[in-house]
């Protein structure tokens, strides 16, 4: 397989996760608007620093406004982060390995492009919201059907996968790092409403509001919620997960290739750390600096399989 | 009642008033129609015209969701364009195409040959048959192929003969496409879309298949390794990338060989071989398949801004380490300029006479001709001498009195960059439009493979179709559409 195409895969899967989860952020924040009575403009505040992108939609807008920051995340053509330019980016990559990939994946990825496209031609209007976003996920998850369904479990199949956990992980990292203060002991005062609030849309904003009950049932805590999204292996967007499938599918390349790298060094240490992690000490030793640290070892990976494997040079 | 309304626009008959374009390929003067259609016509008489509009537009469906597009250049926001896809068929019979083949045939060797012959003896300048300068002054002949012989001798693997015809047993070659013809994966999504759309039609009628060419092409391509290739050749087809507007074409033909697909940036010469770049380390190509222009293939030798090509291709294939497909220099050969001198070169290396005709063309670069051509601007078809696709060109009996002035102005500015031919009457076929069908001017393109050992000409090809009543211009980029061609068996 090509190094360019191994890098094509690598980056239409990360994309397409992206445009996801920049859906579900926006619709967690779209459930604060609905569920919280006066300004909601702060909120999406934090929105925009979960899908960092703060800084650059200052530069563009100044205030932060409901509508403003929709749209941005939405559909803004400057905001490389934005659903409608990760669902072009991906549709490019797509293009560019299209030989590599089953005519369902191609064609669920271009019918998603072709849809979005249209329905985020415009602004969108508020009370067309929901369905747009619905939309969204809907196509995303076909795509991942189509794939699941159709693709030989080969080289090709690896590399998207890693490209989807690697996107995963540096999402839920930064969702967490971004609300960490609420998930620290000392300021949270147990019951509060508002902490209650602020807890539930960091689980809504990555579909674990109800998988949450069922695992550790009683009401929402911190340290629970942290373990969920860090350290819990079942949990199919915490940390610990997507590293377990970051190094199955490294082991699997390093099998078919006879080959290893540092990236599968980097990879294996990742995988024990969160492994053998207890989320007691991630509190003691600063939730803050183990997300930091975790997303640059998360980028670090990514650099590392760009080079072993030749996407580039 | 569904009968007289599907045909109120189709009727050459006696009651009808119409009287026909030109020669109508389904239906004779008479209203008759001509035996390839027959079966197709009593099948369409039946159909219900609200259920073909409806399965037109399925076929569009089809097509943009398979992502069939092309670009358009200059085009900011319509990035991406449908080529129209009409569901009517266009149909040869065997005999018409046995006709076809022989001459393409035959003009597609003789092309090799005076390939082989420019490049290396040069008898037909010597024989005075062509003139020297009109091959030493032309930007597509590359002294850099000067006594160089290609693996099995072939400059040509991949050919498209545009082909018009004006009569029962009237048809002309247009053009010779010998550099890097495109269109074939239309040829293809064409049959297929109408296989899954019509089964019937193809229960009823005998149609010899295309679906084998990303098959021969691949074989054919691997037929032609360089001598030191060992074991099974690796093919890959050589892309500028997605913003090209053939890249659909690319990445189908790549896919269904089942060969890499690469761009410039994916190879590098390394120990006199030309690599790839992959997860294990770099691979050596043997045939490289490529759909870019000579002047971009490679930056030492050719453009140096290029970066498109591969930085030292051409010493690997003097050096006989690589096949490129089609061979660099064969522009030569297909050059409007070259084009008025076939018959010529038709005869001198095949020894006989033209099996098909060649358009009368006036060479503008002659002061004669430039005269006859800037009188007769009216009746004349203008075109560039390296241009394609429809662009820079006048359809003197179809433009404005302005547009024909402003044209004669660039003309006599630069005759040499001008040739002019009679606006033929192309054939009619006919085609779906919302009252019911209608008649169309087309043209057609076979491809055919070249090896050393044979000649392969797929039965069928593209058929293009000017949209618009009465148009002549069938390229895609001016809004032309696309047919699927049938050629019956026996």
């Amino acid at each position: 397989m090509l190094g360019r195409t191994a890098n094509g895969l690598y980056w239409m899967f990360r994309y397409i996760e992206r445009a996801e989860n920049i859906a579900r952020l926006v619709d967690a924040g779209l459930r604060v608007s609905l569920t919280r009575t006066g300004s909601t403009d702060e909120d999406w505040d934090g929105v925009l620093q979960s899908a960092g992108v703060r800084d650059e939609y200052v530069d563009l807008h100044g205030k932060v406004t409901t509508a403003n920051a929709i749209d941005y995340l939405l559909r803004e053509k400057t905001n490389p982060s934005s659903v409608m330019s990760c669902i072009d980016s991906g549709r490019n990559n797509a293009r560019m390995v299209r030989t590599a990939l089953t005519r369902e994946t191609w064609e669920a990825t271009n019918e998603c492009w072709i849809e979005l496209k249209q329905l985020l031609e415009k602004r969108v209007k508020p009370a067309d919201l929901p369905a747009v976003i619905d939309t969204i996920k809907r196509r995303a998850g076909l795509i991942r059907g189509a794939f699941h369904g159709s693709m030989l479990r080969n080289d090709l199949y690896n590399f998207s996968r890693i490209g989807t956990f690697i996107e995963r992980a540096d999402n839920t990292s930064r969702i967490l790092d971004v609300k960490y203060y609420v998930l620290l002991p000392a300021v949270s005062q147990v019951g509060s409403s508002l902490d209650n609030f602020q807890w539930e849309s960091i689980l809504r904003s990555v579909s674990a509001h109800r998988s949450y009950g069922w695992v550790y049932d009683a009401e929402y805590r911190p340290s629970n919620i942290a373990d969920f999204l860090i350290l819990n292996r079942r949990m199919p967007r915490s940390l610990a997960y997507c590293y377990e499938k970051i190094v199955s599918n490294l082991r699997y390349l390093a099998e078919d290739y006879g080959e290893r790298h540092t990236a599968h060094d980097t990879a294996d240490s990742i995988r024990t750390m969160l492994k053998r992690g207890e989320i007691g000490d991630v509190m003691d030793q600063g939730l803050h600096e183990f997300l930091e640290d975790f997303i640059s070892r998360n980028n670090q990976l990514s650099v590392e399989i760009s080079e072993g494997y030749r996407f580039y040079r | 009642m569904v009968l007289a309304m599907l045909f109120a626009l189709y009727s050459y008959g006696p009651k009808s008033g119409n009287a026909p374009l030109a020669f109508d390929e389904m239906l004779t003067a008479e209203d008759l129609p001509r035996p390839p259609y027959k079966t197709y016509q009593e099948w369409y008489s039946a159909q219900d015209p609200a259920h073909l509009i409806q399965k037109s537009q399925d076929a569009e469906s089809i097509f943009r969701r398979t992502g069939i597009t092309f670009a358009v250049y200059g085009h900011a926001d319509s990035s991406e364009k449908l080529i129209p896809f009409d569901i009517i068929p266009r149909i040869i019979s065997a005999r018409e195409w046995r006709k076809l083949a022989q001459g393409i045939e035959q003009r597609v060797l003789a092309l090799n040959a005076f390939l082989d012959d420019i490049y290396h003896k040069q008898e037909i300048i010597r024989a005075g048959r062509i003139p020297r300068e009109l091959i030493e002054k032309n930007e597509a002949f590359l002294p850099e192929m000067i006594g160089f012989k290609p693996p099995g001798g072939v400059y040509t693997h991949i050919v498209g003969t545009d082909i018009v015809r004006t009569g029962e047993d009237q048809f002309y070659v247009l053009e010779d496409n010998a550099r890097t013809p495109s269109g074939v994966s239309y040829m293809l999504e064409n049959r297929e879309t109408m296989m899954q759309m019509f089964p019937e039609l193809f229960a009823m009628n005998k149609v010899q298949r295309v679906e084998d060419y990303p098959y021969l092409l691949r074989q054919s391509l691997a037929s032609l390794a360089p001598p030191g290739c060992k074991g099974k050749p690796r093919v890959a087809v050589l892309t500028p990338g997605i913003y090209n507007s053939a890249y659909y074409e690319h990445s189908f033909l790549a896919d269904t060989m089942g060969v890499e697909l690469v761009e410039g940036s994916d190879l590098r010469v390394i120990d006199g071989k030309v690599k790839m770049r992959t997860t294990r380390g770099y691979e050596a190509i043997d045939v490289l398949y490529r759909r870019v222009d000579d002047d971009f293939l490679d930056p030492l030798t050719f453009r140096p801004d290029s970066a498109l090509g591969i930085p030292g291709i051409m010493d690997v294939y003097r050096s006989g380490n690589i096949t490129i497909a089609n061979a660099p220099g064969t522009g030569i050969s297909d050059d409007k300029a070259i084009y008025s001198y076939m018959p010529e070169i038709v005869e001198f290396y095949t020894g006989r006479k033209p099996l098909l005709e060649n358009v009368p063309t006036w060479r503008c670069s002659e002061p004669d001709s430039l005269k006859y051509v800037l009188e007769h601007l009216e009746e004349l078809v203008v075109k560039e001498v390296h241009g394609s696709g429809g662009y820079g060109m006048l359809v003197g009996p179809t433009a404005s009195k302005k547009e024909r002035s402003d044209f004669a102005e660039k003309l006599s500015a630069r005759p040499s960059n001008y040739i002019a031919q009679p606006t033929l009457s192309l054939s009619t076929v006919p085609i779906l439009v919302n009252k019911g069908i209608a008649p169309r001017h087309v043209d057609l393109r076979p491809y055919v493979l070249v090896s050393d050992k044979e000649v392969k000409i797929i039965p069928g090809g593209l058929t293009r179709v000017a949209l618009k009543k009465g148009s002549l211009v069938v390229n895609s980029s001016q809004g032309g559409g696309t047919k699927d061609t049938w050629v019956l068996e026996d």
